[in-house]
């Protein structure tokens, strides 16, 4: 029987790292993923996981920790926000390209400035072409399924990549919700031992890790980067079928809710979703087909699958919790349309950003923009695909 | 594994680029990123041995004998330590060309 508690998001990763007991923990304090390292440093002094707690002084210095361990043969978890990623900017690609199966958990937050400690998706949208698996978690739950999932993902022999998995600042991670928990031991099972093939304390095998990559190479190991990208797709699948066999609890590359007879349909990541349901459900007793695409895996990109979720819809509406600041949209709204081109699906798309720096979004909002799709659906009319949600703005 | 080139596939190479053997930087050829080389002036030269132990390739062979020899362009990056220390002239920096 799982474990019925109740838990805030922070508390929900820290609660899955106790259980997957990695090797190696680095990590720096930031706001709002603070709680996580701290929780488990408690663990660690507390004597209740066998991990190496490295108390670094910067991010930069985690991720290096993180790295340096994975290729020792070790197993390396950390956690961060915002600025403390983008810290980590220089490492993380390091981390991708020497095919280290890491697994940070981010609490997304702005990346300054001004000075905001808030959550939007800035952080994750810097680093969303840097070669990590990037899983996307509506709750608490969602953070701590994805977290025992990571592993498996990450350290396929297929993969070898790292993973982030992304949960709400505040909104989820310091939000106290209903979880329910898997046993310690069954956790052990599912995640495993991590045997990689080939690291660097293994004296029988003396290797080079990182080595000078020129022109006559880079391009190749950056390709072969690309193919474990797409190979993931598949792995996540496999891994969320075994995880649903054990507690019940469905995954895909995104969650359809009411998506698959709806006329109008959004398309978010993270907590909006949850926003967003509550307004389908309100919308369709008055008679609306509206519906949800959530995006659970964003990287890999699920590009053909979410452009024939979608092929069938009268209008969609794309909602990024980070500006581009690019003139054409938001990162969620660019790789949606760019696959329903590619799939030849012409539906029509509007990209909304929206809860920049911690506005909050409210039912009211998301239920304004289904109104502004029936709108271009009974006139076919889009004046501007690039608008805001909760800008303020002089009427004119 | 270090027997790769420009003409290996993306299949065939590791991943990362990580290296599973030891011993092999002698694999790597340095030399051609050198500009200006050193020439070897045996007729100056006392073997009086202060060049070979500067030299940061290794590039400066010594014999059984402990006399130096001729230079190894195959790891000589042209720095021009060895003609610096030279005390007399055995050793030229000239242009690569
Ligand atoms: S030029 Fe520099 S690298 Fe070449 S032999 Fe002299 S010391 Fe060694
Ligand atoms: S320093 Fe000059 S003289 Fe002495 S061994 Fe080297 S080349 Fe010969």
């Amino acid at each position: 029987m799982s474990i019925r508690e109740r838990l805030s998001g922070n508390e929900a990763a820290a609660t899955a790292m106790k259980q997957i007991n990695p090797d190696v923990v680095a990590a720096f304090p930031i706001t709002p993923s603070t709680e996580i390292p701290q929780y488990f440093s408690t663990f660690v002094a507390n004597g209740v996981v066998d991990t190496e707690f490295v108390a670094v002084e910067s991010e930069h210095s985690a991720m290096s920790a993180c790295i340096g361990a994975e290729a020792a043969g070790a197993r390396a978890m950390t956690a961060t926000s915002a600025n403390g990623l983008s810290l980590m900017w220089e490492m993380i690609y390091i981390a991708s390209s020497l095919r280290l199966p890491i697994v940070l958990s981010l609490v997304n937050r702005a990346v300054s400035g001004p000075l905001n400690i808030h959550c939007d998706h800035s952080d994750a949208m810097g680093v969303r072409d840097s070669g990590w698996i990037m899983l996307f978690s509506e709750t608490n739950q969602e953070a701590y399924d994805n977290t025992l999932m990571a592993h498996r993902i990450a350290e396929h022999k297929d993969v070898m990549l790292p993973l982030m998995i992304c949960q709400d600042g505040f909104i989820t991670s310091h939000a106290i919700e209903n979880i329910e928990l898997v046993e310690d031991d069954k956790v052990k099972e599912f995640v495993g031992e991590y045997k990689p093939e080939h690291y660097l304390l293994n004296k029988n095998e003396p290797i080079a890790v990182g080595p000078l990559d020129l022109q006559a190479y880079l391009f190749e190991h950056k390709a072969q980067q690309a193919e474990a990208m797409k190979n993931a797709k598949q792995v996540i699948l496999d891994v969320s079928k075994d995880f649903e066999k054990m507690t019940g609890r469905k995954y895909g590359l995104f969650e359809e809710y009411k998506l698959d007879d709806c006329e109008v349909a959004i398309v978010c990541m993270n907590s909006t979703a949850g926003t967003t349901k509550f307004v389908v459900d309100n919308l369709r007793n008055q008679g609306i087909k509206a519906g949800l695409l959530k995006v659970r895996v964003f990287r890999p990109f699920p590009a053909e699958e979410i452009a024939k979720a979608l092929s069938h819809v009268k209008a969609v509406a794309i909602l990024d919790k980070a500006d581009s600041l690019n003139a054409a949209g938001g990162a969620l709204f660019e790789d949606t349309v760019s696959a329903m081109y590619v799939n030849n699906v012409h539906v029509p798309a509007i990209n909304y950003i929206y809860g920049i720096g911690g506005r909050d979004t409210k039912a009211d909002d998301i239920e304004s923009v289904y109104k502004d799709l029936l709108e271009i659906t009974q006139t076919g009319n889009i004046e501007n695909p690039y608008r805001y949600l909760g800008l303020r703005k002089e009427e004119n | 594994m270090t027997n790769i080139n420009n003409t290996t596939p993306m299949e065939k190479l590791t991943p990362g680029g990580d290296i599973y053997t030891s011993g092999n930087a002698r694999d790597f050829k340095t030399g051609d990123w050198r500009s200006i080389k050193p020439i070897y002036i045996s007729e100056k030269c006392k073997q009086c041995g202060l060049c070979f132990p500067v030299c940061p390739d290794d590039a400066i062979p010594v014999n059984s004998e402990c006399n130096r020899e001729d230079f190894n362009y195959d790891y000589c990056k042209g720095c021009g330590v060895c003609a610096k220390v030279c005390p007399f002239g055995a050793i030229e920096m000239k242009e690569e060309g």
